[in-house]
This record gives C-alpha cells, structure tokens and sequence, in this order.
C-alpha cells in the first residue's frame, strides 16, 4: 500500500502530510503576522521606540542557534539515509541542545523584559511580540518533545536506511519553526 | 404610536425608496429563476416519476450539454454583475455626505441612546429632527459595539468604540419611527430602543424654541438637574420610569415603595435606599433581577448624588 | 448493531462485530471512527435543537415571559455554537467522510489511520471543555464579537480552549482526507474517475486546513486579551474591534463552504442512482467545488457592509461575493438537468436530495438580497438573515446530510430504513422547516432584528407561526431519529446493493469488513454510467 524507495525518503503519504500540516501552521502565524502589519502600519512610531527595547544580540545569537540546529537536524537525516545510527542520535542531542539553548535564551530576555517592567499589556508591540514570540516557543517546545521521542526510539535502533520517515517528518517541521524565526527576528528586532 | 413597517413603499427617508427598488429588481430575477428552477425541479421529479414496482426504464445516456452550460454560466453572470452594480450604485447614494447637513452626536451605550445636538440639547432615547433637512448622525459608542437601525428609513449603522461611524438621513415623512439596536451588545440589547420624531420645520423650529428656552432658564431645580443627569449617566438603558420592565427594575414610583431583596429581606426604598442602590449596587440587589448595574461612586457625588435621589423621589 | 459475526456474503466478519470498549475506543478503523463521530455530532445536533425549541417557545410572546433575557441569550449562543461547531461543521466530513472516502476510492482505510483516532479524541477533549464552560455560560453570540466578548465575565476563555481543539480535530481530518484523496485511489482511478462526493470532499479538506488556523490564532488572541490584558481589540488601548471580525469571518465564511461541499457531494451521488441517469457536467461539478472553495476564501467582508469598514473595502466584497453565486448555480442546474428524462424513483434518499435542491435555491437566491450592498443595509442583522443562514444550513447541509443518511444507512448498519417512516418524517421536516424559517423573511423585511429576546408586538404573528412550524418541525426529526433506532435492530436485512448504485461501496458487503475489499479493484470508467449502452464508447 506505501510506496518506500529508501533512495527518495520517506513514502509520499508521509510527505503529502506534513506538508499539509505546514500550510496550517503557516496560516496560523499568518494571522499573528497580519496582525502586526495592521498595528505597525498604524503605529510606526510605537513600533519604532519599542522595538529598540529588545536586544539584538539575544536575537541575533538564537537566530544562529536555530539555523544550527536546522543544520544539525538535517545532518541526522542524511547520516540515518545511510543507516549511520550513532551519528542520527549525535544529530538528535545537538539538535536539542541547541533548541534548548534558543529556550534559555528566551527566558532570560523575557525576564529581563519583566523586570523592566514589560509586560504583553504595557502596549501593542510588546503584546505581540509577546504573543509571537510565546506561540513560536510552545512549538519550539513541541519540536523539542518529538525529537526526545525520536532520540528514544534511534537509541531502540528503530530507524534505519529502508525506515527513518518520523525523523524526516519532524526535519521538515523543525525547518518551517526555524523559517518562522526568521521572519519574526528581523520583523522584530531590526525593522525600525 | 410608532408607524408600522410596510414591506414596500414606506418611502419615509431619501433612500428609502430606493432601496426598495433595489429590492424589487433583484426580486424579480430572483422570482424569475425561482419559479423556471423549481418549477422544473418539480415537473420533471413528477413527470419522470417511476412506478412503484416498475423497473427502471431507458434512460438517454445524457452527460452534458455544451451549450446549455455556456448559456446557464453566462447570462446569470451578467444578471448578478447588474444586480451588483445596481446595489452599489444605491449604497454610494447612502453613503456620501450631504453638504449643509445638520449634524447630531449620538452615543450608544449598554442599553440607551443618547442623541446630542449641536445647540448643545441632548436626549435620551428620542431623536427629534425636521422634515425634509438633511441630517448627518455622528456616532460612536461608549462600550461595545452597537448598531443604529431605522427599518423604515432602510438604515442602519454600526457605532464602534473608540472611533465615529456616520448616517446620512434626510426625513420625508412626518411621524413616529422606531429605532432598534441591530448589534447584539449584551443582556439588554432587545430592549435598546429609541423613537424617531419627525415634524414640518416650523413646528419643529417652535419646539426646538422651547426646548432652549427651558434649558437657558438656568436655575434649574433638583428635580430637573435630576433628570437631565438620570439621562446623561445612562439610566434609562436599563431602567424605565413609565413602568415598563426592562433590565434593571422600574422606577416609576419607586420612593416608599416596598421592596423585595434578593436575600429575603422586604425593606422600604427610602432616600439611602436611593443613595445606596447609585453608589453601591450589588449591596441590596432587588429580587428577580441580576447584579449588573455599575456603581456610580465616581461620576455621581454630593450634590449630583442627591439631585439624582430628588429625581427618583418625583417620579409618581 | 448487528448481532451477527457474519456478514451476509457469510465468511468475513463484518467491521461491528468485534465488541467491547477498547475496540471502539483504540480503533483505526475509519469506518467505527466514523460511527463514533456520527453519534457525537447527532447528539449535539439534538441537544441544539432542543434549546432552538426554546427559543421559539420564549418567542411566541414578545415581552418578558418565560426565561429572562440573559438566559435567552445564553441559550441562543449555546444554540449557535454548538450547531455550527460540534454538529454542522463535523457531521458529513467527520462521520460520513470517514465512513465512505476509503470505500469510494477503492482503499483500505485513510492515509493516516492512527491520526484519524487521535482527531477523534481531540474533538472529544473539546466537546468535554466546551460542556464545562456552561458553567459560567456565555451570552456573546457564536460571533464572539470584541469588545463584549474581550469584556464579559463569563467562560469565553474556557469555550475558545474548547473550540481551538475541535478546530484542531477538524484541520487533522481534513489533512488526512488529503492525502488519503492524492495517494491512496485504487488502480485505474483518475480525478475524473472518481465519485463527486470526493470531489466535494477534497474541496472541503483544502478549506479545511488553510481556514481553520485562522480562527485558531483569533481564539488565541481573544484569549490573550482577557488573560493578558493586551488591546489587540481594544480602542482603549489602540486595538480594533474590526480588527476581530476581520479575523473571525476570515474562517467563518469559508467555512459555510465546508458544511455545503460535502453536502452537495451526497447530492451529487444521489440524483444518479435514484434517476438512473448519468450525472450531467461531472466536470463542470467538480470544477465548481473547487471554484466555490476558492472564491470563498475572498468574500468574508460581506458580513461587515455597516461594520465602518470603508465602502472601497465594501464594493471590492460585494462585487467579489456575486462570484460565489456562477458555480453554485452551475451544480443546481446540473442537478436540474440530470433528472430530464430520467427514470426517477422517489425513495427517501431522493426525497431529501430534491428537497435539498429546493430549500437551497431558497437560501442561495436570499443571499443575493444580503450581497448587494443598498439591500443589505436594511436586512443584515434581522431576521432576514436568520432565515437565510437557515435555509441554507439547514435547508442545504442538513437536508444533504439527512439524504445521506438515508442513502448509505444500509452500507452503515445493514439494515434497511422503514420507508413510510422516512417519508412521513420528510413531510414534516419540509413543512415544518418553510413554516417556521419562511416568516422571517417578512419579519427581518419589516424590521425586526436578531438575537432579540423581547421584541416589538406588531412582530408576534409571524413569531407564533414559525414557533408552530418549529414544533411540526422537530416532530419529523423525532419521527425520523426514531426511525434510525428502530431500524437497527429491526429494519430487514439490507442487501449489498439496495439501491444499485455504480460507486464502490456497493461492491461490498452491508455492512463491509473491516478490510473493505477483498482485493482492491481495478477501475476502468466513470463511477454513472447508467444508461450506457455496452457498445457506445466512454
């Protein structure tokens, strides 16, 4: 019933899905993105002021964080094309470290931002960066669970050339998490 | 008494007519492929009817018509572009601004009207306007969104918090019309109703005359200071003062009147009764009646407060 | 249920026999998943219409009598929600869907099977947190319109969880049925092999997946709102309340088309079989559900003309909206002309689907009242439009939703329907429904506007005729719910093929095995070739 060639990856059902799933995902954020060209086309100045509030070196150090992990990600899948197992689970663990990392990251610029006093309520950009940013980390985290399960399951040795699907499924996910980040980044951070 | 509604042909406003000409020409091609489609729904679902028992005849091996479909794509398309056109060209009518227009603010908040004119008048719940002089209603909302609506005018507006929205009338017959919220705003959103007066411009002018001659008499006792702040505060969105039940209890006669609690307790409604009831609402909540009433400690002080309560006292 | 391990062709167990909980519970097969969503969305379905009967009872009188306000507008948002959310919304895709798609298209089960399972759960966690918001019941409307929504002190919060996850379980069927569509049709089965219920369905799983996150992300954001206390709609703090309705109706539209595609997918299958002639311009519906798809994405502003949305903005969305009209009219003259020189019999499959055909073109030629923009000012927010939405939800879907039940009940149960039953049921449901949502046209022409508790006397005459209308009404649905009961356990044994019908399902044993098919066929032509001779050419 599925068509496999371990050449081409993962069967056409699997891919045909998680695209599909992507597109959800992709007007999911759409609507927060919307939402923030509304209120930046009508408060420039708002957005402009505030935005210089958010530091640019986080940002910039978790956008290199996820790109690597994008990296690391994509290593794995093309390690367990090949069966090469130990270097899909290596993959795995960076690639969660890393994740990990862009987490740590966030906590302490939002912690920061608290302790100054900003709050999702304190006006409309920081509640949409909030929110922007809140939404892309649960699917961090999301990202995050998934790849210890595959972690678990590489470690069973249920992966291999002939079957690795799950791993390229979440590959593609992690990719479009990675793709939203570089949206919100420059739309946040930089754009005055 | 406020005029019925008719289907057609009120013609009470500007547009109102129009629109109803709108309405009757999309009725009728609308009437037109209502009876050729059912009609040949019904006629063939007979006609072609099997019977019971009777195996299945011959049937042509019919799987389109090139034709036909080209003929059902296109004229109907023509038809909804004119129906379309027609309609847009009635709603630009409606909406463009009418120079010279006399302007009125209303305010709409859960559940009044409050229609202020430029001689600086306001009333609640009755919009008072002259036949034939154009209007241009300024309108925003204190709370949640409302929308103003004249059936017999074929008008209607939304009033949005936090900008202005606006409606150009211009009367053509005199009389009584109603005036509903058309935007569902919360518990007393049915009962959110003004009246709409329309009179020939002389008797509209003397009225008016008198209106700022009560209001240019300066001193102004409790009683009448009451009522102009019962009024402006919103009062009348939830309480009538002719015995008509609304959101909150009537309050026709409500001095000295026993009251009912809701925790079980009858007391008689006296000035601190009165005074309480403004400032703290939910302490002795009427029974059968919900703890919705905002309090009005902040707004309703002292001498405000007690010309309130003297207003309250008055209503017999 | 039926009793028996054994189907009719006798050695196969069919997909009901293995009993027990878990077997319900953990399956993967998409035609128990299906059953179990057909029991849920109904029960929703009666319980919406329960609390519709009260409305109308409270409406027979135009004061204060009965219920108070409050609890009149909690039981019209109840009624709302729960239609559109856990009944209109799901019921075709979720149980018809998932029953029939892989039969249809010659395949086993769908793409995703274990998926399908946990879309299932997810509607249930949603359904159990929706029920839980009653406790501090909702009086918004199923518009949730901002600020009042954003304001009131009541279980929005609670109700959008509700909602994100019901939402969730529909974007995961409609994927599924995506790829099932695209990867799994049996061998030989073009696009334009396939039955016009899959095309229906293929349309509505693309709405589906692109529209639902959309109402996501608003129910996120009103959520933000109240927790968080940020303006997206609030004026006070520099948000827009429009800004919410363009959200809301950014889903809210398109997904009107996700509760008719389907419908008019089981139109589609119906006419043929029951006037056992070949549908007429299959392209030409297949097109159209697409067309109808895609248009419906770009007219959601029709519901905001005296919103304070700019006329530009206004103009640009009528204009668009008269589009939506060509393709639906293109499939009820199709419908039409498939029954010219039939050889029609009028069993109740059929007798739902014209009165499909006719409640709709009811409901489709108000809309042209409510597209055009001088019109619409006078009737948008009235009753007029209570109507319209009804004969077209109501009239439309559910009378398509009813056919199909009618149609595929023996494929489902085994079991055939009592027929007087059905058909008595059907009088009643087609009277009831004109008497009762007919008089509101009048009412919303005169003036009248929604979501009205108390209302202006001079509007009771017409309230007391369509409260009667509701009660004749909700007696054919009982008569037909009945029916269905009764009929499970003693309606005759329903032979493979009770209607003979060309498409696969009746290939296959009343009710089918777990497996579906036994070897998975070949497909050489079109699923109507009624009437084709043997010598004449495809």
């Amino acid at each position: 019933m599925t068509t496999h060639d371990p050449h081409k990856g993962a069967p056409v059902e699997a891919r045909l899905g998680i695209w599909a799933f992507l597109a959800t995902e992709l007007l999911l954020f759409g609507g927060l993105f919307t939402a923030y060209l509304v209120f930046r086309l009508e408060y420039p100045e708002l957005f402009h002021r505030e935005h210089l509030r958010l530091s640019r070196v986080l940002g910039t150090l978790n956008t290199v964080l996820l790109l690597t992990s994008s990296l690391t990600m994509a290593t794995g899948i093309a390690a367990i094309r090949h069966g090469r197992q130990r270097t899909l689970q290596i993959a795995l663990a960076l690639t969660l470290a890393l994740a990990a990392g862009f987490l740590g990251i966030k906590y302490v610029e939002w912690s920061e931002d608290f302790s100054h006093g900003l709050f999702p309520s304190s006006n409309l950009f920081f509640g949409l960066y909030f929110v922007m940013t809140g939404l892309h980390g649960l699917h961090v985290i999301l990202g995050m669970t998934v790849m210890v399960w595959l972690l678990w399951r590489a470690r069973r040795g249920d992966f291999s050339a002939e079957y690795n699907t799950p791993v390229e499924v979440t590959g593609l996910y992690w990719h479009f998490v990675d793709l939203v980040w570089i949206y919100l980044f420059p739309l946040l951070y930089l754009i005055g | 008494m406020p005029e019925s509604s008719a289907l057609f042909g009120a013609r009470a406003s500007l547009v109102s007519g129009q629109v109803d000409a709108v309405f009757l020409f999309i009725l009728a091609i609308a009437g037109f492929f209502f009876v050729l489609t059912q009609g040949l729904l019904i006629y063939f679902a007979l006609r072609y009817r099997r019977k019971k028992g009777e195996p299945p005849a011959e049937t042509p091996y019919i799987t389109g018509n090139q034709t036909m479909e080209v003929i059902w794509m296109v004229i109907p398309s023509l038809l909804l572009v004119a129906i379309f056109a027609y309609g847009m060209f009635v709603f630009i009518k409606m909406t463009t601004p009418i120079p010279g227009a006399t302007e009125v603010q209303v305010t709409a908040s859960q559940f009044q009207w409050t229609f202020k004119y430029q001689d600086g008048r306001s009333a609640a719940n009755e919009l008072r306007l002259a036949l034939d002089q154009p209007v241009k209603l300024i309108m925003t909302s204190r709370d949640v969104i409302h929308s103003l609506y004249i059936p017999d005018y074929r008008q209607k507006q939304d009033l949005v918090p936090g900008r202005y929205t606006y409606l150009w009338l211009v009367p053509k017959k005199t009389g009584t019309f109603d005036i509903y919220c058309a935007e569902y705003c919360g518990t007393g959103h049915s009962l959110m109703r003004a009246t709409l007066i329309v009179m020939p411009l002389p008797e509209y002018d003397k009225w008016v005359q008198s209106e700022r001659q009560k209001l240019k008499a300066g001193v102004q006792s409790p009683v009448e200071r009451g009522k102009a702040l019962f009024e402006s505060s919103g009062c009348l969105g939830c309480h009538s003062v002719d015995g008509t039940p609304k959101v909150g209890p009537t309050l026709k006669g409500v001095f000295g009147r026993q009251v009912q609690l809701a925790d079980g307790r009858t007391i008689t409604a006296d000035e601190e009764y009165l005074r309480e009831s403004i400032v703290e609402p939910g302490e002795d909540l009427v029974k059968g009646f919900q703890a919705i009433m905002p309090p009005y400690q902040a707004t309703l002080k002292d001498d405000d407060l007690a010309a309130v309560v003297a207003y309250l006292k008055s209503l017999k | 249920m039926s009793d028996e391990a054994t189907a009719a062709t006798g050695h196969e167990p069919d997909y009901l026999a293995q009993k027990g909980f878990r077997s319900w519970a953990c399956t993967h097969d998409h035609k128990r998943i299906g059953v179990m969503y057909l029991i849920a969305t109904h029960s929703f379905f009666l319980i919406g219409g329960i609390l519709a009967m009260l409305l109308r009872l409270k409406l027979l009188t135009p004061g204060p009598a009965l219920m108070s306000d409050h609890a009149y507008n909690v039981l019209f948002t109840l009624h709302g929600a729960m239609m559109i959310f856990l009944f209109i919304i799901p019921a075709i895709p979720s149980s018809l869907g998932n029953f029939f798609i892989p039969l249809l298209i010659g395949a086993r089960d769908v793409a995703f099977p274990r998926l399908n399972l946990y879309s299932f759960w997810i509607f249930v966690v949603g359904i159990v947190i929706t029920v839980a918001s009653l406790l501090q019941p909702i009086d918004t409307g199923w518009t949730f319109y901002t600020p009042y929504s954003a304001q009131t002190a009541s279980a929005v919060t609670a109700l959008s969880c509700g909602m994100f996850l019901v939402g969730m379980s529909s974007i995961l069927t409609g994927l599924n049925f995506i790829v099932t569509i695209h990867t799994m049709r049996a061998p030989g089965m073009t696009w334009y092999r396939m039955p016009l219920f899959i095309w229906g369905m293929y349309g509505t799983s693309v709405i589906q997946v692109l529209a639902t996150p959309v109402i996501g992300i608003t129910f996120v954001l009103l959520v933000a709102e109240r927790l968080l206390g940020i303006g997206f709609f609030d004026p006070a703090k520099g948000g827009d309340p429009l800004l919410f309705q363009h959200f809301f109706w950014f889903y809210s539209h398109p997904v009107v088309y996700v509760m008719i595609l389907p419908a008019m997918g089981i139109i589609s299958e119906v006419i043929p079989v029951f006037a056992r002639k070949p549908i007429f311009g299959y392209k030409a519906i297949a097109y159209s559900a697409l067309a109808i798809g895609f248009i419906g994405f770009l007219v959601w502003g029709h519901h905001m003309f005296v919103s304070g949305m700019s006329t530009v903005a206004s103009v640009i969305f009528s204009f668009l909206t008269f589009f939506v009209a060509v393709p639906t009219g293109i499939k009820i003259f199709n419908w039409i002309a498939t029954l010219y020189r039939g050889s029609i019999s009028l069993d109740s499959p059929m007798l739902y689907a014209l009165a499909f055909i006719f409640l709709f073109i009811i409901g489709g030629l108000t809309g042209l009242f409510l597209g055009s923009l001088a019109t619409d000012v006078h009737v948008t927010d009235t009753y007029f439009l209570v109507a319209h939405f009804h004969y077209t939800m109501m009239g439309g879907t559910i009378m398509g939703l009813f056919a199909g039940l009618h149609y595929w009940f023996p494929k489902i149960t085994g079991r055939m329907l009592n027929e007087k039953w059905a058909k008595q049921a059907w009088l009643f449901i087609v009277v009831g429904f004109n008497v009762t949502f007919f008089p509101m046209f009048i009412l919303g022409m005169q003036g009248m506007p929604r979501r009205f508790s108390q209302y202006p006397e001079k509007y009771q005459p017409l309230n007391i005729l369509a409260t009667v209308g509701s009660w004749i009404l909700f007696a054919g649905i009982f008569i037909m719910f009945l029916n269905f009961v009764r009929s499970l356990r003693h309606g005759a044994r329903a032979p493979d093929n009770p209607w003979q019908g060309l498409t696969l399902e009746w290939t296959v044993p009343s009710p089918p095995t777990v497996e579906n098919f036994e070897t998975i066929p070949t497909i050489t032509d079109w699923p109507y070739g009624y009437g084709k001779k043997k010598r004449q050419a495809k």
